[in-house]
């Protein structure tokens, strides 16, 4: 059971998935082959291979089995280009016949198992905490998923040229760190685990939270993310329970992403969610990966915000949700700061505890300049002191970003003003 | 900001025997004020419990299994708050459960660079 958007495809379709699909299997084996930093060798060498297919099978129709002929094509070139290269050739060529038993050809391996190790290890070596974090989300994407320039620039509100720059950046810091592409020690595995579903529960956000009005590639994103965890639980050294965690976590979240956005690309919020729009395969999928994941002791904050997201999928308002909510941002925000947790923590409290302690607890944070934090206090203050909730509201008027939340505001502004 | 340390005592017979129900309950108000001074990202360590067994050590290996629990004022745990001033600190420590009973305490203490 997969988040895969387009289950039936069309011909035309089939090149642009095939490309997304095998590209980043060529490019993960070639790279593990030929070590970091020929990354671009690698990248080159698979999308000659599809410009190849493009050309010729636009012409003469699709092969019998288009997978098995990109992956004789990679290889042909692979080697052409090892024959060709003669710098490449002393260095890399001596270097893997060294290696190889054979004595002349040099085994080019894009069986599914060394596939899935080397996308493994690729994630392990992109992921590496001397990279910063926003080039890890380009790389994820451009490497791990085969996504193309303008779809990450897309996704990113930026231009080409922009992430072409980045990612340059990115490959030079993989190169100068020499970070090579292997399976971290068992001492290390942990702590190189954790930076990796640090980028992917970044990648996931990214898709979920974009304010891109592409809805296809937003899911396009969490959809990745989700893949890449779940290649996680697949292997059994990285299966741990804060990976079931975070699948769980990105499930659930999943589950109401058709849900989140009008036919207009406007977001709905959550109270004014159809709720037979969630996805049950996706909740009943996170509930699952939840299970597996309180196998352990270690409780990451992947668990409590999968517990956090599990109990929104129940539209119930009883007060065991809000408290069973706060109780679960109590120990998250214990573990870990953030803004966002602080008021949603302080909306959970309202919900269990009414509106009028709430506002004490809200008084406390100080995120003046916030305007989530403005609006909070207007909501919190609407039934309560009016004047004061139409003071918030209109200084999260002034701090608000986007026109479908300023119009929301007003709204709210006008039903005060009316009971004054 | 600086760091300050919570030391919490009190009279382990005091605390008695508590039903799960009534654990629970302490557990939640415990979290409901830690989540409230980290909500307010003054939280710097959430610390830890002490267990009530243990050993004192003095001059000339002298070990001793601490009679911890029959002393009034245990130390039961720790937490590690931040906050620019002392009295910003104590004003953190408004609301802590275990302030509830009578002959409990939090010791705020300041940390010396050494």
């Amino acid at each position: 059971m997969r988040f895969a958007p387009t289950p039936f495809m069309e011909d035309q379709q089939l090149i642009p998935h095939l490309f997304r699909t095998e590209c980043r299997k060529i490019t993960a084996v070639l790279c593990k082959l030929f070590g970091i930093e020929h990354i671009e060798v690698a990248e080159d060498i698979a999308s000659d291979t599809f410009l190849a297919a493009t050309e010729l099978w636009g012409i003469k129709g699709l092969p019998e089995n288009p997978v098995a002929w990109l992956y004789t094509v990679a290889k042909n070139k692979a080697k052409n280009h090892l024959k060709r290269d003669a710098i490449f050739n002393e260095k890399i060529a001596a270097q893997l016949k060294h290696c190889s038993n054979s004595s002349e050809e040099i085994e080019i391996d894009l069986s599914s198992q060394n596939i899935t190790d080397s996308q493994l290890q690729m994630m392990f070596a992109i992921c590496h905490p001397a990279i910063s974090s926003e080039a890890q989300i380009g790389l994820a994407l451009r490497i791990l998923c085969g996504f193309g320039i303008e779809e990450i620039a897309d996704a990113f509100l930026t231009n080409k040229e922009n992430i072409n720059k980045r990612l340059f950046r990115a490959k030079e810091k993989l190169r100068a760190e020499n970070i090579t592409i292997e399976f971290p020690g068992a001492d290390e595995i942990n702590s190189r685990l954790e930076s990796v579903l640090t980028t992917l529960y970044l990648l996931f956000n990214e898709g979920y939270y974009s304010l891109s009005h592409h809805a296809v590639l937003r899911k396009d994103l969490c959809a990745e993310s989700m893949r890449l965890t779940h290649m996680l639980t697949e292997n059994e050294q990285t299966n741990t329970t804060s990976v079931n965690a975070l699948l769980a976590l990105m499930s659930f979240q999943a589950s109401r992403f058709d849900a989140r956005f009008d036919l207009q690309g406007e977001m709905i919020l959550y109270d004014d969610q159809d709720e037979s729009l969630w996805n049950a395969e996706l909740i009943a999928q996170g509930e699952h990966y939840m299970n597996l994941a309180s196998t352990g002791d270690s409780l990451s904050k992947y668990h409590l915000e999968a517990g956090i997201a599990f109990w929104h999928t129940l539209k119930t308002d009883c007060i065991e949700k809000w408290e069973s909510i706060l109780q679960l941002y109590n120990h998250l925000l214990s573990l870990e700061y953030s803004p966002a947790a602080a008021l949603n923590r302080t909306y959970a409290f309202s919900k269990a505890r009414g509106k009028k302690e709430a506002i004490v607890e809200a008084e406390k944070l100080e995120l003046n300049d916030h305007y989530l934090y403005q609006a909070l206090l207007g909501e919190l203050y609407s039934g309560v002191n009016n004047e004061k909730a139409i003071r918030h509201f209109k200084k999260a008027l002034i701090l608000s970003k986007s026109g479908a939340e300023r119009a929301l505001l007003e709204r709210k502004i006008g039903k005060l003003e009316t009971r004054i | 900001m600086k760091d300050f340390i919570f030391l919490f005592r009190a009279d382990y017979k005091d605390l008695g025997q508590a039903s799960p129900e009534q654990m629970q309950a302490r557990t939640q108000k415990w979290m409901d004020w830690v989540g409230s001074i980290a909500a307010q990202n003054k939280l710097s360590s959430r610390g830890n419990r002490l267990n009530p067994a243990g050993k004192v050590v003095k001059k000339g290996n002298v070990v001793t299994d601490g009679p911890f629990t029959e002393i009034k004022e245990s130390l039961l745990g720790y937490i590690v708050v931040k906050a620019e001033t002392i009295d910003e600190a104590v004003k953190l420590s408004e609301g802590c459960p275990i302030l509830a009973s009578d002959d409990t305490s939090v010791e705020v203490r300041e940390f010396d660079v050494i």
